[in-house]
């Protein structure tokens, strides 16, 4: 229905073009990721993001004085977490076939393991030292109207955007 | 410090829907962020701009209606972060990662539900990368502190 209608707007050869995959999947998802966060902050009046649990957890193994500040939060954020794992293996039994069978149900990526090393790395270091990241920067401070987080939204979506044709353009394969 | 009962279960039912609809979205495959950077898909705008203007109504209309949230007595206010140069620098940081690997953190903990078991080389890098600056940014607020004079 929303492609649908999205197609009679923007014809059915730009739609093909900008979105191969249709925009309703996004729509509905991008929605829900704002509706947990939106229930979230209507009992509890937190702004939750999900990279804080990388600190947050390292707190209990690391006596580092930097993640102190995030123990008074830090088995919530594991629970919040536990929830994203357990809500995104929801969709998959749904959605991906044969629950029961391991092989058949859900994909794993083809993108190489030193891609996702490396590159874990830097989100591991720039979400930290920058503030945020998609979920705290893109849906909660972009929501909130924050100045920073619009900044910080732009920023890691232009280089991005640079680093991927970079890397594409270099032949580097997935 | 006592928390109300349903604080914890609350958390954890908005942390199901939120991965739900990470996986629903497609965001928690790196190939689809990857295509999304490339140009080829420009569908996982609606994720973030969706995502964001739900939670904008959340934090616009709330604090209108209520003072503070009933299950921490917390005030009602929207997601404020001072800004300086880390934003530049820690997003600039971010983007090589998310443009190298396609994926963020609540994208790579949707993937590991939905079974992408290599997605925890990502999760692994991302926990080494928060590791390293915490050490490096503890040691730098503790220099600081030792190099203030005490004022007594």
């Amino acid at each position: 229905m929303i492609d649908a209608a999205a197609a009679d707007l923007l014809g059915a050869g730009t739609m093909e073009a900008a979105f191969p995959n249709g925009i309703s999947r996004y729509a509905i998802g991008g929605l829900l990721v704002g509706l947990g966060t939106v229930l979230i902050y209507l009992g509890t009046g937190i702004t939750a993001g999900a990279s804080t649990f990388l600190e947050s957890t390292l707190s209990y193994v690391s006596g580092q004085s930097r993640f102190k500040q995030y123990r008074p939060s830090r088995d919530w954020r594991v629970v919040f977490t536990l929830g994203i794992v357990g809500g995104a293996a929801i969709y998959a039994l749904i959605y991906q076939g044969d629950p029961w069978s391991l092989a058949g149900s859900g994909w794993t990526t083809e993108v190489s393991p030193w891609r996702l090393f490396v590159g874990g790395i830097l989100v591991g270091i720039g979400t930290r030292v920058g503030k945020g990241c998609t979920s705290g920067h893109g849906i909660c401070g972009v929501g909130s109207v924050s100045r920073t987080s619009l900044v910080g939204v732009a920023t890691f979506l232009v280089v991005a955007i640079v680093t991927a044709n970079l890397v594409s353009a270099l032949g580097v394969g997935l | 410090m006592s928390r109300h009962p349903l604080f914890l279960p609350l958390i954890l039912v908005g942390g199901l829907v939120f991965g739900f609809g990470l996986g629903f979205s497609h965001m928690a495959r790196p190939e689809v962020v990857i295509d999304f950077l490339l140009f080829d898909d420009f569908g996982l705008l609606f994720v973030m701009f969706g995502g964001s203007i739900v939670a904008g109504i959340a934090f616009w209309t709330l604090p209108k209606l209520r003072e503070s949230a009933p299950l921490t007595g917390r005030p009602y206010g929207r997601r404020l972060k001072s800004f300086d140069r880390n934003v530049l620098i820690g997003g600039s940081i971010f983007g090589v990662g998310w443009g190298l690997s396609g994926i963020c953190p609540g994208a790579a903990y949707a993937s590991l539900g939905i079974g992408n078991w290599p997605i925890l080389y990502a999760i692994g890098g991302m926990f080494i990368g928060a590791y390293a600056q915490g050490v490096w940014r503890s040691r730098e607020a503790d220099d600081a502190a030792a190099a203030t004079p005490v004022d007594d």
